[in-house]
């Protein structure tokens, strides 16, 4: 399924925190929005999973409007990782995951638990079950959301900065399980190499506006990152992979 | 599936819990009915209550035994019952509402404006033309002038958040206590100051037939309405966003909270007074034996509450026989140890590491 946004626009206290934005993610890809600090990234991103009403623009699953779906359907075709963390209520791993059943109809606990279990599975969280979430790390907790995503059965998943305040391992391992589920994916991401190494196709976001598009090779080139990021950066192959990696200084 | 040997709170099974727990209810209503100040005993209540079920004869005799079992104690002990169970629902609704382990159905200033209709009455002789009813009539009508009130100052374009919630609740609790104190001080009469006391602090004191239906029927709707939501609650504990992700309205379903919760805490508040402690430590009480899930949770919490309210309000009126002990005393002083002993055992999570 694709995801499209068209237009979006988004208004806080007449400041345009996203400025008439199109941005597409075709069927299958992993699509990463690059971009500063405060340049609009979750903004963005919580339109598309309609935790924010965009002031104009349109988001579509497959060319259907979700405006005009209901909420919970909306939710059984696109499942989010949000970047918060309440930290009040102690539900166990295998609730959190449970969690992600909700919008579907016809259920039965047999195929909830199974679908859960499954997804459990897949991230390698399945022996933390009846772990309380909050006594996680930050890299078992992003899996159990991953696994809570992937229990929704979507088809198009939303990233809000997945690889936050996990250690390098952690984040590699975070993008792997995003690239193997083969889901559609759109995830906001701070290292532009992780964003290189994992992505098919990146966005540049800066001051709300789109500011480049195209593969990570095309995209992540100096005189745009002095631009965007005010950093000067070094173009190098990794040896193994092949994928164009960065390294930075200071503009002189 | 992969199954883990070790038992955890989650894997508790419910159905035995609650089938335990209803029998605990069951036993301590009759406890309830059987104990009290004029010493029946526990073989003549059972035997009057049996009667009254069955439409069997009473000797003359037990006239005035009969009267005290079925026209006092029990339509106190079932209002106990029904008063708890709510207050304890609610308290899970209001802490997942506003995402806050401290809140609870008094919070939201729903409890202090019910105090000042109550007291109007009681100190002023307001609404007199309403005879019996205007206690809780005019209870229950200024409780939801102060909803009213804090719904329309707690609104912002992003719709009911959490923490404006529970700010504008708490500085109109403030102002509606210091109308209260106002009238209590006001007031000419000591014994309507001592009544008005009775009524902050709560009381099952005044409970009759008439109250209970319609206590019972705002408990158990707003209670069927949690209950068929409580997945959605799950959700929104988990925060804003993650609720939306999953095809839950925040603001939408948090509105309906406020409602419900409102109209079965002033129902409760307009019957038996601002009980406290039920509403806010019955919901952590219950989390910690069967964990956060509000599926689980709202099973037990209502029975919990129930159990607990029917024993303090027993204890209540045994303490100081004759005299009576506001019964939020007595919950404070039956449910604090109880829940010390539990949060030291350990086990629990309370916010963060």
């Amino acid at each position: 399924m694709r995801l499209d946004l068209e237009g979006v626009t988004v208004e806080v206290a007449g400041a345009r925190i996203v400025d008439d934005i199109r941005l597409a993610v075709p069927e299958g890809a992993f699509v990463g929005l690059v971009g500063p600090n405060g340049s609009g990234k979750s903004t963005l991103l919580r339109c598309a999973y309609r935790a924010l009403r965009p002031d104009a623009g349109v988001i579509r699953l497959d060319g259907d409007d979700v405006r005009t779906m209901r909420p919970a359907a909306a939710a059984r075709v696109l499942a989010a990782l949000p970047q918060e963390s309440a930290a009040e209520f102690d539900f166990t791993v295998t609730e959190v995951v449970a969690m992600g059943r909700l919008p579907h109809r016809e259920r039965t606990a047999r195929t909830d638990r199974d679908i859960c279990a499954h997804a459990m599975e897949s991230t390698g969280v399945a022996h933390l079950a009846d772990r309380g979430f909050l006594a996680l790390s930050g890299g078992e907790k992003q899996r159990v959301l991953i696994a809570r995503a992937l229990a929704q059965q979507p088809r198009v998943l939303v990233l809000d900065e997945p690889t936050n305040h996990l250690d390098i391992a952690h984040q590699l391992e975070i993008l792997s399980l995003v690239r193997a589920s083969g889901l559609t994916a759109l995830a906001a991401l701070h290292d532009l190499n992780l964003a290189a190494a994992h992505c098919d196709l990146l966005y540049v976001i800066d001051d709300g506006r789109i500011v480049a598009t195209g593969t990570p090779a095309e995209v992540l080139r100096p005189a745009l990152l002095a631009d965007v990021f005010g950093v000067h950066a070094h173009p190098v192959r990794h040896p193994v992979t092949g994928t164009v990696q960065l390294l930075f200084d200071l503009l002189p | 599936m992969l199954r883990r040997p070790t038992a955890s709170r989650s894997r508790t099974p419910l159905a035995p819990l609650a089938g335990a727990l209803g029998l605990v209810l069951l036993l301590s209503l009759l406890c309830a009915v059987a104990l009290g100040a004029t010493g029946l005993g526990g073989a003549q209540v059972l035997r009057l209550l049996w009667a009254g079920l069955t439409g069997g004869t009473v000797p003359a005799r037990d006239g005035a035994a009969y009267t005290i079992v079925w026209e006092i104690r029990l339509p106190r002990v079932v209002l106990g019952a029904v008063v708890g169970a709510g207050l304890a629902s609610v308290g899970v609704a209001v802490q997942a509402m506003v995402r806050n382990a401290l809140a609870d159905p008094f919070v939201l200033g729903i409890s202090s404006g019910a105090a000042v209709g109550a007291n109007a009455v009681i100190l002023l002789g307001a609404f007199a033309g309403l005879g019996v009813w205007a206690l809780s009539v005019s209870a229950f009508g200024s409780a939801l002038a102060a909803m009213a009130l804090v719904y329309a100052v707690a609104r912002s374009p992003s719709g009911l958040t959490p923490l404006r919630l529970i700010l504008t609740g708490t500085a109109l609790a403030y102002g509606f206590e210091a109308l209260t104190t106002v009238m209590v001080f006001g007031a000419a009469r000591g014994e309507a100051a001592r009544s008005a006391m009775m009524w902050l602090l709560g009381s099952l004191g005044g409970a009759t037939w008439a109250q209970v239906p319609i206590a019972a029927v705002t408990v158990t709707l707003g209670w069927a309405w949690l209950r068929r939501r409580a997945e959605a609650l799950n959700a929104l504990a988990m925060g804003d966003e993650t609720a939306a992700a999953l095809g839950v309205r925040p603001a939408t379903l948090r509105r309906e909270l406020f409602l419900v919760t409102a109209a079965v805490t002033g129902t409760v508040v307009a019957v038996s007074g601002a009980i406290g402690f039920v509403g806010l430590m019955v919901p952590h009480l219950v989390r910690m034996v069967v964990g956060a899930d509000h599926r689980r949770v709202l099973v037990l919490a209502p029975l919990a509450g129930a159990v607990l309210l029917v024993w303090a309000d027993l204890l209540s009126r045994l303490l100081l026989a004759p005299a009576e002990l506001p019964v939020g005393v007595v919950t404070a002083v039956v449910g604090v140890p109880a829940f010390l002993l539990l949060m030291r055992r350990g086990g629990h999570t309370f916010g963060g590491r």
